[in-house]
């Protein structure tokens, strides 16, 4: 009954295909591609913050408090064209270098540890928990009693700023390898180093990259910082040195020029480096987006 | 009458979560020779996926044995290799040909150029050949688990052991796998044993159908299947299995997936 009423109100049809409709694609127009572009659009912001700098600076006109930005660009010029900053640059990076691969080599041993036996985690957790918070800059004045004025001491900070970070999240990242995984690597006959090689590492390197990343700003932060405190009793120093320097010289322009130096440098190994790893590895995988 | 190629005797196995001691599967018997599709089919909670990873050397049991080729098992081994329901099995940073190559390689079965080649002649038993270059998280899950089973076949191991292969796939995509699976096996006659909550499942892959019951699992019944769900005398053989699982009721609450 009620079939047969619903039937009679609500015929069947089948209706033909329309194909003349107006677009179906459209290119997007010349200045909606440049405006998707999010290079293009940061560039923009940063201009417009250099013209807003140059002309509040022109406003105070007080070149030894504030520099305008067009001579904080020929200070910074002027310090590359004469070996300055590319010197001091040279120094910073080769006792960053040397702290940041130690530190990874002594996190790669205390994560092995921990992977390895349950005492081994215990002490991996209790050790990052009690010292993950301490500054590494705290630790200056104790590496400088132990170490003396010199890159021992810097090496000792930066080792403390990459360990724990790169440590705890290469843990966390093959303690989230799934079951399945696991299973998968054993049934196939992998066990000890190969096993960790083969499985765990590539399964977990999303989270050890950013332990990477982490440690990489840490230890960039932890040295400049390191250097300004006492820089000034090395004969020669790294840029933290050369900031401070010109700090005392009243050469305010040359004290950004060396902050300037720092951005690029710390974004040059964000965006070139880690960017280009992450592009081949995570995001091909499909592990990250 | 020939030996067997799997000896299951009076297995009995446990295992621990946080606060209690579960008894999975109780004396458990069963016997599976060679070319043969066993499956092991029983409710939720019939440890039959614990028996399956027992088989697989992951779990010893406390009581009982399991022998394949005589052999007593203690470890997992490339002779018996897993395919798994989840479809993160497959390593995602290697290519379907790469992921194939891998368990030669690993387990170093074959290296080099003969393992390339017998990857790819995997890969195509299974249709992939197209896909050979991708990288999983570009494949829909049905041809994730294609790969998984290439890679299990590959290995050519005595048994293939299966853990509800198809259950997180649509009901489409199960059905065509499910006769890619019998085809395969028309073609090499691989032994495998199979485990599934689904009894429609069972009699179309199995010729042998162990069935458990729940908490702890225990040997109901063991049948044979022709494939089509058909006793001779009008009746079904999927309404008999479910009349011995669940009693003799309306099969109303029949599993349909």
């Amino acid at each position: 009954m009620t079939d047969q009423r619903a039937q009679a109100e609500r015929p069947e049809f089948v209706s033909e295909l329309q194909t003349d409709f107006g677009v179906v694609e459209k290119p997007l127009t010349t200045w909606e591609k440049v405006y998707n572009n999010p290079t293009v659009r940061k560039t923009a912001l940063l201009a417009a913050l250099a013209i807003l700098w140059e002309l509040y600076a022109r406003k105070v006109d007080n070149p030894l408090l504030f520099p305008t930005f067009s001579a904080t660009v020929a200070a910074l010029w002027q310090g590359i064209a004469s070996g300055v900053i590319p010197q001091r640059t040279f120094f910073s990076m080769k006792v960053l270098l040397q702290g940041y691969f130690a530190g990874l080599v002594l996190a790669g041993m205390l994560t092995a540890l921990a992977t390895a036996t349950r005492i081994g985690t215990d002490l991996l957790e209790t050790l990052s928990s009690m010292l993950n918070p301490l500054p590494a800059i705290a630790l200056l004045p104790l590496a400088v009693l132990w170490f003396g004025l010199g890159n021992g001491s810097l090496i000792f900070v930066l080792i403390h700023a990459v360990l724990w970070a790169v440590a705890l999240n290469t843990h966390a990242g093959f303690r989230s390898v799934s079951q399945t995984l696991r299973m998968v690597g054993r049934n196939y006959g992998l066990s000890g180093p190969r096993y960790v090689g083969l499985i765990l590492i590539p399964a977990a390197f999303p989270q050890i990259l950013t332990g990477l990343k982490i440690g990489w700003a840490f230890a960039w932060r932890t040295l400049i910082a390191a250097e300004l405190v006492f820089g000034v009793s090395q004969g020669s120093g790294g840029l933290g040195w050369y900031i401070f320097e010109n700090k005392n010289l009243l050469e305010t322009a040359n004290v950004f020029g060396g902050l300037f130096t720092v951005i690029l440098i710390g974004l040059a190994v964000d965006n070139l480096i880690f960017r280009n790893i992450e592009r081949k590895t995570v995001n091909k995988w499909g592990m990250q987006t | 009458m020939p030996e067997p190629l799997l000896d299951v005797r009076g297995v009995t196995l446990q295992y621990r979560t946080k606060d209690r001691l579960v008894t999975a599967t109780y004396r458990v018997s069963f016997r599976v020779f060679q070319s043969d599709r066993f499956v092991i089919l029983g409710p939720s909670g019939c440890g039959k996926s614990t028996l399956l990873k027992s088989v697989g050397g992951y779990l010893d049991p406390v009581e009982g044995e399991i022998r394949l080729g005589g052999e007593v098992i203690r470890k997992p081994g490339p002779d018996r290799v897993m395919v798994f329901q989840e479809f993160d099995q497959l390593l995602p940073w290697k290519t379907v040909k790469e992921n194939v190559m891998f368990a030669l390689t690993a387990s170093r079965r074959l290296s080099g150029k003969a393992a390339e080649d017998r990857a790819m002649q995997y890969i195509e038993k299974v249709n992939l050949a197209s896909f050979a270059n991708s990288l999983p998280h570009t494949l829909s899950g049905g041809m994730k688990q294609r790969v998984a089973i290439a890679r299990g076949m590959a290995m050519e191991p005595a048994i293939l052991l299966m853990d509800e292969p198809f259950a997180a796939l649509d009901a489409l995509t199960r059905t065509k796998m499910q006769e890619e699976l019998l085809q395969l096996w028309q073609d090499t006659r691989f032994t495998v044993l199979f485990v599934t909550h689904s009894i429609p499942e069972a009699v179309r892959i199995g010729n042998r159908i162990l069935l458990l019951s729940p908490h702890p699992g225990q040997v109901k019944a063991e049948l044979n299947s022709t494939g089509r769900d058909d006793l001779g005398n009008g009746a079904k053989l999927s309404q008999r299995i479910h009349d011995l699982l669940f009693g003799a009721t309306q099969p109303e609450n029949v599993h349909h997936d």
